[in-house]
């Protein structure tokens, strides 16, 4: 039966349209967007979305699944319904699962339960090197084929600088991007949050912001020589999106994320040691937070994605320090980011574009349009809705949110996936 | 034309004239080796000398039998790497081997442009056996006279050159020997081994090996050196060769009547499959027979005329 979406506005960045449109979808593809009142209602579902944007099915670039492994945290059926009802239709999982997907045998485990149990798309992304470990290369053509969109060591940067560039020419051959999780890891040490006048007054260890920032050098460097495409993982400081941004506009094939924590909260968070606010990297200053936000607005950072990143008490009820980094977002994402719209920073079409149209643009996946023909995954948001976190009530197996009592404006009330509603505010 | 050359250094210094010449010559000295005495006074009192400072069994062989049927002498002198490091340097030995006046002096050495540095200062001719990542001029020489033989011509040929390109003197010296008699070059590796600024020898560079033999006259495997896997150049020799390994399948993409080049010693089921290696299409075994004849060829020119010696 097909499915008509009515008196919506559509917003589709990659046709540039911000139009009202009613949008007819069958057998999971998209068949016509047109002028309201010209499709007709007889024998069609109707949804109607009088007051409500429709758009591109939200696609999370970045999120860690746990599946397989670390299924007391997060599975894929979890953390893909906390996508459902964040407005995500697509996720990319980060492969430091436990084995590490760097063969084509995990990858193919993550697709197969992705396909049994899955409430969004679910793009693989495989590791750069064996085990994540830095050592030696991973079978890149093996894991394309098995259905990898991109490589990453997220979490264990590749340290050596050789090896990093033979991977870029490797995965170059290919066509897949390596997203970096930029941070030298000696500069990092053992500090645990970003280090200024909060890691001192705290009493706590100390992440310099150039331990971000030599590493993004490092990457751009790299791909300035290797002509590979490069991804920048969850940007946090002033200093990395100056140096992108001067990448770009040197013709340099780099692209780059932030996270929604890292323009919404301050290393402030941290105080009175709340680990749900340790994450990695750190969250920074005022002034980088500004930074961030000028960077979307400029196109610096193509793409915001959560890094969703579950833990559960037992990594997480700890001294600060002995407490993991990483927090959940899957949830908060769009919430969080409909602010830097409500708040005039960016327009509705640059951070749909942001979390749709780039992130499959940047993986080469489908999705993130509207197009007659393309996949029918839409999410259809009321942006007035005003609505409180409560983390009791995600769908993820995970707690670990600093935003916990949050008001936030803006929601997914609809999540439509090939053309199916999978979630429904 | 006359050839006029002192030393043979690289395909770069030839002009399509006197490759042609160097080509029509082989031609002409191949029936030697068919004769039951293989073997013509042309070159005798000549000595030739050649000095290996990396193993190579089939070039040394191939130039030294090259030199008997014509009657040169030959002396050979290989020298290990390590003895080489503690022992005189390569002018010394160079100078030593010039005092007992040799004619020729062929030269093997795993640096780049040490045939150059001999022959700026020996009064003997230098021909190039393989220097470094640099060039090895005869075997580019064999491997056009295989194709010329084969196709009948060498201008508008396709040809592919598939592996590790970086690290190919065969590599650079049929880049440039191909380019000069009108053939259309593609290269093809993973980007691992292709050098970014290769697109300015004229050469179309590709990342998939069907992409590079679409079409093509003719297909030259470069060996694959394992050690390169350890060097991170490409994860395992499994995924090499089902990447950039040349299986029976490929060749269907190919001319009809495409020839299989490799200049050896192959790592059967590596960089070529056992039945491609083996196969009706494969002219492995005729670029050895040429090899000899392009080098007989070499001799004759340089050291063939009287005057020079
Ligand atoms: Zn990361």
């Amino acid at each position: 039966m097909s499915l008509l979406i009515t008196g919506g506005l559509v917003v589709d960045p990659s046709q540039n349209l911000t139009a009202a449109r009613d949008v007819l979808i069958a057998e999971g593809k998209i068949i016509a967007l047109e002028p309201p009142g010209r499709l007709l209602p007889e024998g069609r579902q109707i949804i109607a979305a009088q007051g409500l944007v429709v758009t591109c099915g939200l696609i999370d670039m970045h999120v860690h699944l746990r599946e397989p492994g670390e299924e007391y945290k997060e599975t894929i059926a979890s953390g893909t319904r906390a996508a459902a009802q964040g407005g995500f239709t697509a996720v990319a999982a980060m492969p430091n699962t436990k084995p590490v997907n760097d063969n084509a045998t995990t990858t193919r485990f993550i697709l197969e339960r992705a396909k049994l149990t899955a409430s969004a798309r679910v793009y693989p992304v495989a590791a750069v090197t064996v085990g994540s470990q830095g050592q030696a290369l991973a079978e890149y053509a093996d894991l394309k084929g098995a259905g990898a969109v991109a490589l990453s060591d997220d979490g264990r940067p590749v340290m050596n600088a050789l090896l990093m560039r033979r991977a870029l020419e490797y995965a170059r051959t290919f066509d897949l991007p390596i997203i970096s999780h930029a941070e030298d890891l000696h500069l990092r040490a053992d500090g645990v949050m970003h280090e200024g006048v909060v890691s001192v007054c705290l009493g706590l260890k100390g992440i310099p912001a150039a331990a971000e920032e030599v590493m993004v050098s490092r990457e751009v460097a790299l791909a300035q020589l290797t002509g590979a495409r490069l991804h920048i993982a969850h940007v946090s400081t002033a200093g990395s999106v100056e140096i992108i941004r001067r990448a770009k506009a040197a013709g340099i094939p780099v692209t780059a994320e932030t996270a929604p924590h890292y323009f919404s909260l301050t290393d402030e968070a941290v105080e009175g040691y709340n680990t749900n606010a340790k994450v990695n990297p750190p969250l920074r200053t005022a002034t980088d937070v500004a930074a961030i936000k000028a960077g979307l607005a400029d196109g610096t950072l193509d793409a915001i994605a959560s890094d969703h990143a579950p833990h559960s008490s037992l990594e997480k009820d700890l001294e600060f320090a002995a407490a993991a980094f990483g927090l959940i977002g899957l949830e908060t994402s769009l919430g969080l980011s409909l602010k830097l719209v409500h708040d005039g920073h960016l327009t509705l079409s640059q951070l749909i574009a942001k979390m749709s149209t780039n992130p499959a643009r940047i993986l080469g996946v489908e999705g993130g349009t509207l197009t007659p023909g393309a996949p029918a995954d839409l999410t259809i948001i009321d942006l007035q809705r005003e609505w409180q976190v409560e983390v009791n009530s995600f769908a993820s197996k995970s707690r670990n949110c600093p935003f916990q009592g949050w008001r936030l404006k803006g929601q997914a009330v609809y999540t439509i996936l090939g053309g199916k509603v999978v979630w429904q505010a | 034309m006359a050839y006029q050359r002192k030393d043979l250094l690289g395909i770069e210094d030839l002009s399509a004239e006197e490759i042609q010449l160097i080509l029509d010559t082989a031609d002409s000295l191949k029936e030697i080796s068919t004769r039951s005495i293989k073997k013509v006074p042309t070159l005798r009192g000549k000595t030739v000398v050649t000095l290996f400072y990396e193993p190579s069994t089939r070039t040394r062989m191939s130039f030294e039998i090259a030199a008997k049927r014509l009657s040169a002498d030959t002396v050979n002198l290989t020298v290990a790497a390590s003895s080489a490091v503690k022992g005189e340097t390569l002018a010394d030995t160079a100078h030593n081997l010039e005092a007992m006046q040799p004619d020729l002096l062929i030269i093997r050495h795993q640096a780049s442009g040490a045939p150059h540095f001999l022959a700026r200062r020996l009064r003997c001719g230098v021909v190039n056996a393989g220097d470094g990542l640099h060039e090895h001029p005869t075997q580019a020489l064999l491997d056009l006279l295989t194709v010329r033989e084969a196709k009948g011509r060498l201008s508008g040929l396709k040809v592919a050159i598939i592996g590790d390109i970086a690290h190919s003197r065969v590599a650079r010296s049929n880049i440039r020997a191909f380019t000069k008699m009108g053939s259309e070059v593609t290269v093809a590796g993973p980007a691992t081994m292709l050098p970014p600024y290769l697109a300015t020898m004229g050469v179309k560079m590709v990342y998939s090996l069907e992409e590079a033999v679409r079409g093509a006259d003719v297909i030259m495997m470069l060996r694959l050196q394992l050690e390169r896997m350890g060097q991170w150049f490409f994860p395992t020799l499994r995924e090499y060769s089902a990447t950039f390994g040349l299986a029976l399948r490929h060749l269907a993409l190919a001319k009809e009547d495409v020839i299989i080049m490799h200049p050896g010693p192959i790592n059967r089921g590596v960089e070529i499959s056992p039945e491609v290696a083996d196969g009706p299409y494969s002219v492995i075994l005729e670029q050895v027979t040429n090899g000899v004849a392009v080098r007989m060829a070499v001799l004759l020119l340089h050291i063939g005329g009287g005057e020079k010696s």
